[in-house]
């Protein structure tokens, strides 16, 4: 089969349900995120975004339809494909008794880079998100915001082709926010194709150009974040995700 | 290779900076080493040095409860305080509640009397079935004797307990013996039996040659040290449990591996990591030990650790039960989904394997029902393997037949590893 040379992500129509679960999460469901764009995939709690994500890193199989990264079907190259993404979980997905420093080689390692890679990366990555002074103390002692920037770091330590961030900033402050914010959009300018879900729209509105709304497993809207806001005559992505999605309570 | 070496020396600065993990795996083997070594060694000594404490009180004025209580010190493992004869038993029992002995025994008053008694009624009978010609039997029914009272404290464990009786036993038999001798003696020659006579035939005994039958031909007799330190090395290897088990997991519940299974990895890499790792610290465990029995022991008044000839044996035994317990605590950390439960799970299992594996009580000693199932327990292959070579002076090629089941078992364990791994969408 041949597909678009400038899809990051297709998929085709995913089918997934949770082991012992009568219902499923998705039937069906197609999105395409083409190579380059900052999207944004958002949804009330519940709807579907991380296991979404899930089943685009691998860490979840899906029992139907077709995922591709790059034009790569996730579900026969794994291991293989993953060289090309880079994932950055909502939590803290590091060893907390080791400094940023050994985290980063460990993980850059895994990531399939050599030993001077790894170096190169470290000290550019230490720099740019500011963690140069602290590169050697155990990050337990970390505050949020500096464990913040090291999860991402680790994330894109492979310069990844495809780079997925689940909440990102969730529980930091304003310079934090900014810092990681201004380092992702730097990063995309480079040519990383960003897919990003956070709850925080106000932020999202900043980085998105492009975005789908997913609720009940099912995509409800998907296009440019402008072309959304002037169809259905909202300022901004909240009142677009209020119209769209309701005002009620999800995970009640 | 590169991604091998990343992360040993990863599972390398987590294990050195996890003290109390650290205290857990070097600490508490040399604690139970000294320990128990000193326990048993103590016990020991007790048999064999005179330092049991016994009470002794001598109702009888006769011959034969003066030649009861010499009986008694001869046997060489008691000490002995005399109790007056008036004392109550009553009285003999509080002294012991005050700890003054553990045990105490009461000779009863007519205990010569009727000791002649029945040894008379036995020379009589003797001389009857001979066919020669006696003195009417007395009728006096010998089940009237009254008998030694032996006392003795609760603490005291039932296996020393019998002991002691045996010896006690073998006391009266002699102080017994010795008058129906007498009565004999003096029914055929109407004379006392000589001294010179008596002693040949009392104090004449074939002497015991005790030999432990070593493979290497030495005999030297086994210490505390030899049986307490290899069993108690074995048991702090599989007690690597609680780190590593729990290690693996912290690794499973953090999100540190959501990003591994992301990575162009495969999670074996990991875990032949920590089996590399941990195969080292329990090297290190089983050498930190042996050199405290070596060095250590001898300078707190313990018997030193003889080192077996074959080295090269030991450092083999050593590998694989090392090998052995870094696969059953990695096991048991890829299917508890919680550190409670890996530590719980991990802790009682080696415990309970420990047990029916011959830690606590020797394999011989255990019922024919626990035989099959102590052969189930890999710390009873790793204590054979180490006794073949530190007891009996074995070689490697002595121990093969305890290695290979051992192999056999780490090799299951191992395959239900990589069950539960798949199981679990980890590989």
């Amino acid at each position: 089969m041949e597909y678009m040379s400038n899809a990051a992500v297709s998929i085709y129509n995913l089918g997934f349900t949770y082991p012992g679960q009568p219902v499923s999460c998705f039937s069906n469901l197609n999105l395409k995120v083409q190579e380059g764009e900052r999207f944004g995939l958002f949804g009330p709690n519940g709807a579907g975004k991380t296991t979404l994500m899930n089943c685009m890193t691998g860490l979840l199989k899906f029992q139907e339809g077709n995922i591709q990264l790059l034009g790569h079907e996730i579900a026969h190259h794994k291991k293989s494909i993953n060289r090309l993404f880079g994932f950055v979980p909502q939590d803290f997905s590091f060893y907390q008794e080791l400094s940023p420093t050994e985290n980063l080689a460990f993980f850059g390692a895994w990531s399939g880079l050599n030993k001077t890679e790894i170096k190169i990366k470290t000290e550019e990555l230490l720099e740019v998100l500011g963690l140069a002074d602290v590169h050697n103390k155990k990050v337990e002692q970390f505050s949020g915001g500096m464990k913040r920037r090291v999860n991402l770091a680790i994330g894109v330590m492979h310069d990844p082709r495809i780079l997925f961030l689940d909440e990102p900033t969730v529980g930091v402050d304003v310079h934090t926010r900014h810092a990681i914010i201004n380092y992702l959009k730097k990063l995309n300018e480079n040519g990383t194709t960003l897919i990003y879900t956070s709850h925080q729209l106000s932020e999202a509105e900043e980085l998105c150009n492009k975005v789908a709304l997913i609720d009940d497993g099912k995509i409800i809207a998907h296009d440019m974040l402008q072309q959304l806001k002037q169809d259905h005559k909202e300022d901004g992505l909240e009142g677009l995700f209020l119209n769209l999605t309701g005002k009620s309570f999800r995970d009640s | 290779m590169f991604k091998l070496r990343s992360t040993i020396l990863k599972d390398i600065r987590i294990l050195t900076r996890d003290k109390l993990g650290l205290i857990f795996m070097f600490v508490m083997p040399i604690v139970l080493a000294i320990v128990i070594t000193a326990v048993q060694n103590s016990t020991f000594e007790m048999l064999n040095t005179n330092t049991v404490p016994m009470l002794l009180c001598n109702r009888d004025t006769g011959e034969a409860g003066k030649q009861m209580e010499m009986a008694i010190t001869k046997v060489g493992m008691f000490d002995l305080k005399q109790v007056m004869p008036n004392v109550t038993d009553k009285e003999i029992a509080e002294r012991m509640h005050a700890k003054d002995a553990v045990i105490a025994i009461i000779i009863p008053a007519d205990f010569t009397q009727k000791i002649k008694l029945k040894a008379g009624q036995t020379a009589k009978k003797a001389l009857k079935n001979f066919g020669m010609q006696t003195d009417s039997l007395l009728s006096t029914d010998s089940s009237n004797i009254q008998p030694i009272t032996l006392l003795y404290h609760p603490v005291l464990q039932e296996s020393f307990r019998h002991s002691i009786q045996g010896a006690l036993k073998s006391s009266l038999q002699m102080v017994q013996n010795k008058e129906v001798l007498k009565s004999l003696y003096f029914s055929l020659n109407e004379s006392a039996l000589p001294d010179s006579l008596e002693n040949d035939l009392m104090n004449n005994q074939i002497a015991i040659n005790e030999i432990p039958i070593s493979r290497d031909g030495s005999r030297n007799i086994p210490n505390a040290s030899q049986h307490n330190v290899p069993a108690w090395t074995v048991f702090a290897m599989f007690f690597i449990v609680i780190s590593l088990g729990g290690s693996v997991v912290r690794e499973k519940l953090n999100g540190s591996f959501v990003r591994l299974k992301t990575l162009p990895t495969n999670y074996l890499v990991s875990l032949i990591s920590k089996q590399l790792t941990y195969l080292f610290v329990t090297v290190v465990q089983a050498a930190v030990v042996f050199s405290i029995g070596i060095w250590l022991f001898p300078s707190m008044g313990l018997p030193k650790l003889n080192l077996p000839a074959d080295i090269t044996g030991v450092v083999i035994v050593t590998l694989i039960c090392g090998w052995c317990a870094v696969s059953y605590a990695i096991m048991v950390g890829v299917f508890a989904k919680t550190q409670e439960q890996a530590n719980g799970i991990g802790a009682v299992s080696i415990v309970l394997m420990a047990a029916v594996g011959g830690l606590l009580v020797p394999g011989f000693a255990m019922p024919e029902s626990f035989q099959f199932v102590m052969k189930l327990s890999p710390l009873h292959w790793c204590l054979e393997a180490y006794y073949g070579l530190f007891l009996e002076g074995g070689k490697l090629k002595d121990v093969v037949l305890n290695i290979l089941p051992l192999l056999g078992i780490t090799f299951v364990i191992q395959l239900i590893t990589l069950y539960g791994l798949k199981r679990k969408n980890l590989i």
